[in-house]
């Protein structure tokens, strides 16, 4: 994965060039050590500030729908879901998506790297499997895979599932991943201890919605969260109400998530909200068989009725 | 000016002696950050931090608040009736804020205590709050309050600028709530260092690596950079939360809310974010800012353009880097900034075609 940047700019270049496409969608180098930002380039010339490296978390799919332009976008194996997601879901149609896609090792966690070092992060380079830290005083290498955004470590579908072209050989797909280790703890858990696991997960919750807004899935036109009348949910820092908003949303994203985690990666106070995302996951995959995003051919576990759909879950 | 020298020992307490007369607020680490809470009696503020997450501006504007409670019972004679709710006023002390965040309540200030217009919430808090400021000896890479009105020992908004010398505390008295403090800590033993203070503020200035250019944003004509060709660009990867704004120190929009369960009811004041697609939607539902690149375009120009020419007090920015480092797709207020201070109306026509 490091070294794609070259090979990204001369596709984009090409594609618009070409005229195949009016816009390519990837990433610019962010202001800060581990930060990119999403962008667009609608001339050849301007894919010089295209870039890729393992800060590339942010799902490029969220910035497909709605536009009118025909669109080439750079995707990762979550991101290509996503797209998928969105085809199945008439958010956008395929022809007008030239997808690259891009073999992915895995995005770093720059939540959990800013804990391992002391001080601020200066700056922060990587080769192919390691990352180096700089601050001010020191100086740490760390194996890329011991630090890893958690849904990146989980990952089964680094390679894009669909793509009209790749920006380099497909990479190996992680084996024995055990996804479900840390829901399976709190399936375990009394009503009590999960209340306030829940409790604890949510409190440091301040309702800006980044994770909602960092999620391909969560594009209504008025969130439930928004909508006055009738009023679902109080919009104060009431814990019912916040916690609403985080079991709502994840009841919305049932059978659609491709735990891409930017939501995660997103969140200003470090929620991870995928515990509960993967739990509806885990259910799907339980129940269904399911997995979201895999083939615009087939239709969604909670779309659709089957005669032989499980319901020994149903008391 | 007074200039105080607190002994380290006498720290704590000082403020324990303090307590008696003052609710005392500080920075406490929780996890992985600090954040501002009222201090626990004997709790001392962690002033081992660089600055909080989240800036404190909750403590005059907290996220959610309560301003009225009424009934619905008719079968009460006080039913229908808005009723304020006890607030506590109490004489209360803010130690260990930094600089920038004392600034930015001047800011805030503009807003909620105008000739008009008078917010009694915000006000009768600011009123009963004394700042005690920490200087700032060690800023990010972030910070670039020096040329955002501010700085590291910047004493606006202050009560009191403390600076640390390593066994003990020098302390800048800069107002009477400051020396009523003072008093009330028993922190007495004057000094004439004022030296120390000046080379202090000198060699943290000199640590601030982050700068921005305002200079030419007053002059530059209003209508033509809202049309600047950039904002498209800029507003792209914005995903329209509310992080920038809540964890801003200068943003003070609000919303109010009528909460109801069962038959009672308040009447809050909730944090709002001009992020949030809802935050102009008419009664019609008519949006006049319906996109994000209007979104976006209004938060830079609020605070980099409209405030400057309103107010005349510079920006509507004390540079503390928060929304720098906390937006999830580093949208960077020194880069729109750089854009913005740079912006010659000729690119506009060009643009326009």
């Amino acid at each position: 994965m490091f070294g794609y940047t070259e090979k990204m700019r001369d596709i984009a270049g090409r594609l618009l060039k070409e005229c195949d496409v009016e816009m390519v969608i990837g990433f610019r180098k962010g202001t800060l050590p581990m930060m990119n930002e999403p962008c667009f380039v609608t001339t050849p010339e301007d894919v010089q500030s295209l870039i890729w490296d393992s800060n590339c978390g942010i799902n490029l799919a969220n910035y497909l729908t709605n536009r009118k332009e025909k669109i080439a976008v750079f995707a990762k194996g979550c991101d290509s879901r996503n797209i998928v997601t969105h085809i199945i879901e008439n958010k956008i149609k395929r022809d007008q998506v030239h997808i690259i896609g891009v073999p992915c090792t895995g995005m770093i966690d720059k939540r959990k790297i800013t804990g391992m070092v002391a001080g601020e992060i200066m700056a922060v380079v990587e080769t192919e499997t390691t990352i180096k830290v700089k601050t001010v005083h020191s100086e740490t290498l760390l194996n890329k895979t011991d630090v890893l955004q958690q849904n990146c470590m989980l990952c089964g579908h680094r390679n894009p599932v669909v793509h009209d072209e790749l920006v380099a050989d497909p990479v190996d797909e992680q084996t024995d991943v055990d996804r479900y280790a840390d829901i399976r703890k709190i399936e375990t858990m009394g009503s009590e201890e999960k209340w306030l696991f829940f409790e604890d997960l949510l409190s440091p919750c301040i309702r800006c919605y980044a994770c909602r807004n960092a999620c391909p899935l969560c594009y209504c036109p008025t969130c439930f969260v928004d909508e006055a009348k009738p009023q679902w949910l109080g919009k104060g820092q009431d814990p019912t109400d916040v916690r609403t908003f985080h079991f709502l949303r994840a009841y919305h994203c049932a059978g659609r998530c491709t735990d891409c985690g930017a939501c995660e990666r997103a969140c200003p106070v470090g929620i991870n909200m995928r515990l509960l995302t993967r739990k509806l996951e885990k259910d799907c995959q339980d129940q269904f068989g399911w997995e979201a995003g895999l083939s615009p051919d087939q239709r969604p576990a909670l779309d659709v009725y089957k005669a032989n759909d499980p319901e020994a879950f149903i008391k | 000016m007074t200039l105080v020298k607190i002994d380290k020992k006498n720290w704590a307490k000082g403020l324990t002696a303090a307590a008696d007369a003052y609710r005392l607020f500080g920075p406490v680490r929780s996890k992985d950050h600090h954040r501002f809470n009222e201090l626990e009696k004997g709790e001392m503020p962690d002033l081992n931090m660089v600055n909080t997450r989240l800036s404190p501006k909750a403590l005059l504007f907290p996220q959610s608040e309560t301003m009225l409670e009424y009934s619905l019972d008719e079968s009460r004679d006080d039913h229908h009736i808005m009723k304020a709710v006890p607030k506590d006023d109490s004489p209360r002390a803010v130690i260990g804020i930094r600089p920038c965040d004392a600034k930015s309540t001047l800011l805030v200030k503009l807003n909620f205590d105008t000739p008009d217009v008078k917010d009694p919430y915000w006000l009768s808090a600011y009123e009963a709050t004394t700042f005690i400021g920490m200087a700032c000896d060690t800023p990010l890479s972030t910070c670039f309050c020096t040329t955002a009105g501010c700085g590291p020992y910047h004493e606006e908004g202050l009560d009191m600028l403390v600076m640390d010398q390593d066994d003990a505390y020098l302390a800048k008295i800069l107002t009477e709530k400051g020396k009523t403090f003072a008093d009330a800590a028993g922190w007495k033993a004057t000094s004439d260092d004022t030296a120390a203070f000046d080379a202090g503020k000198t060699e943290a200035e000199g640590r601030i690596v982050s700068a921005i250019k305002t200079d030419n944003l007053a002059d530059t004509d209003l209508l033509e950079l809202h049309g600047a060709h950039f904002w498209d660009d800029v507003a792209f990867a914005c995903l329209n939360c509310g992080t920038c704004t809540f964890s801003c120190p200068t943003c003070w929009c609000f919303d109010i809310q009528d909460e109801v369960h069962g038959k009672s009811g308040v009447r809050q004041k909730n944090w709002d974010s001009c992020m949030f697609p809802i935050f102009t939607v008419h009664t019609t539902g008519h949006n006049p800012r319906d996109t994000k690149t209007q979104r976006v375009r209004q938060r830079f120009m609020h605070k980099l353009k409209y405030f400057v020419d309103k107010y005349e007090a510079g920006i509507m920015c004390v540079g503390c880097g928060r929304c720098v480092r906390q937006c999830p797709v580093n949208i960077d207020i020194r880069r729109v900034c750089e854009q913005m201070n740079s912006f010659k109306p000729a690119d506009a026509c060009t643009a326009q075609g």
